[in-house]
């Protein structure tokens, strides 16, 4: 029986990282929901609000274009929701940004192995998809047309 | 060969789904029309939509597990279709439901060899970059051009599956100059086989060139984009089909990480939406893989593309206002 072909290490570590992350966000993003919808914490937008619709509407808020939910109850973009998290809608922003930055923590795991390995090419992608998704998640990106 | 009896099962199932779909979308208009006539209190209570929106994603993560397709397909059309809630906030749901399965997949793929950072890292460069600038023009876009544009998308998806062949192991004569200086190829186990595939890619700046398309379609529409990756992988740049899948699926996690943040800082992410999809695709995932060892994959795919059909019609005749 021969042995079958390993994964490179940067790819293992890359695999680890991403297992323990995945874990933790999905855990705290059930249990934040739970919290979310018990009532536990007070929610930013009440629970309730959501499926109501508002006067001189057609449609309930949650089926309002994002930006005019947005101007409708004052919800902070960006990283504005650091600032709520005590509130229990906005308590779920913690599993969903650790989902999201997840892939920037891999990067950074695999970054020495393939510097050490002297991969130059493989260097310059990693370390440009860091800046690439740090970008994204920077929140300085803003759509047009609103 | 499909059977008549099986076709007809399919076309049932495909029928009650659509019936179940559309009475959703029925209770959705006339509780919104009871509303506006009571001046602003809803008749539905809250919970109803979290907990349809859970029982309709359970049942989608089976049907993508038994389909072959992403959650994140079916997920857009059918909730965006048939749910009281906005594309915007469906879209940025969509994303995080395909990047929650992706990261989800990503460990145990890339522990087997199967997903090849090697593969994915270049590509998922250009498909992240490009996921970006999708997600902006989407959101910028009016709801019934992204409706317009997602029906003829999923459309174009359907024809892709009903047309589109595979190859499981293809010939790459000489693999062409970008993937041998970048040492893209690898070698993994096919079990089938019982022996160790040794593998390499060519057509890579074209490959990459197409990735720019996939990114722009995955961040615009909150699709995920496995129907996209796997054709280029397998059939245009020569990975094997397992490759080109697992490869694909581990992508999801990065190219899906740059659109969502660009949705999540805009405000376009509802926990309320979220969570229940996640948690209803993820637990239907599970069940699917369990019914995948006993069931008939040609009718299911065939039942898949039948709702994908319907999903796509759906949209794009919201999106020109015929059936609103």
């Amino acid at each position: 029986m021969t042995e079958k072909p390993k994964a490179s290490e940067e790819q293992l570590a890359y695999a680890g990282v991403l297992n323990n992350g995945m874990w933790i966000g999905l855990a705290l993003l059930v249990v934040t929901f739970i919290i979310y919808i018990s009532g536990a914490l007070p929610s930013y937008v009440p629970i309730e609000k959501l499926s109501e619709i508002p006067q001189g509407s057609n449609v309930p808020y949650w089926g309002m274009r994002a930006h005019e939910f947005n101007q409708a109850f004052n919800i902070p973009t960006g990283w504005g929701w650091v600032a709520q998290v005590g509130k229990g809608d906005y308590l779920n922003f913690v599993g969903i940004a650790i989902l999201g930055g997840l892939s920037i923590l891999c990067y950074l795991v695999i970054l020495p192995i393939l510097i050490r390995k002297k991969d130059a090419s493989y260097v310059v992608i990693a370390a440009l998809e860091v800046a690439v998704l740090l970008l994204a998640a920077s929140g300085i990106l803003k759509a047009g047309g609103h | 060969m499909i059977h008549s009896r099986e076709v007809l099962k399919i076309l049932l199932v495909v029928l009650s789904i659509m019936a179940i779909f559309v009475s959703i979308s029925a209770f959705a208009s006339e509780t919104q029309e009871a509303a506006r006539a009571a001046a602003s209190a809803s008749t539905t209570p809250w919970w109803v939509w979290p907990l349809a929106l859970f029982v309709v994603t359970f049942v989608l993560g089976i049907l993508a597990v038994l389909g072959g397709v992403g959650g994140g397909v079916l997920f857009v059309p059918i909730i965006g279709g048939f749910f009281p809630f906005n594309i915007d906030f469906v879209r940025g749901a969509g994303l995080l439901v395909a990047l929650a399965g992706a990261l989800a997949a990503g460990p145990g793929l890339l522990r087997r060899n199967l997903a090849s950072l090697r593969l994915a890292l270049p590509v998922a460069l250009i498909a992240s970059s490009a996921a970006i600038v999708g997600a902006m023009i989407g959101l910028a876009l009016k709801p019934n051009v992204v409706n317009t544009l997602l029906g003829a998308t999923i459309l174009f998806i359907v024809a892709i599956m009903v047309t589109a062949k595979k190859s499981d192991f293809p010939n790459v004569a000489k693999p062409d100059n970008l993937s041998q200086s970048l040492h893209i190829m690898g070698i993994y186990r096919e079990e089938s086989l019982g022996k160790d595939v040794e593998w390499q890619v060519h057509r890579t700046p074209q490959g990459l060139a197409l990735f720019i398309i996939i990114g722009i379609m995955a961040g615009m529409f909150g699709l995920g984009a496995g129907w996209a990756n796997v054709p280029v992988l397998n059939l245009l740049m020569g990975a094997p089909l397992k490759i080109s899948v697992a490869t694909s699926k581990f992508l999801l996690s990065i190219t899906d990480t740059s659109a969502a943040w660009v949705y999540l800082n805009q405000g376009a992410v509802l926990p309320m939406i979220v969570v229940p999809s996640i948690v209803g695709i993820m637990l239907g995932s599970i069940v699917g893989v369990k019914i995948l060892v006993k069931s008939k994959p040609k009718a299911i795919k065939w039942m898949v593309i039948g709702l994908l059909l319907f999903a796509g019609l759906r949209a794009l005749l919201k999106g020109i206002e015929i059936w609103k």
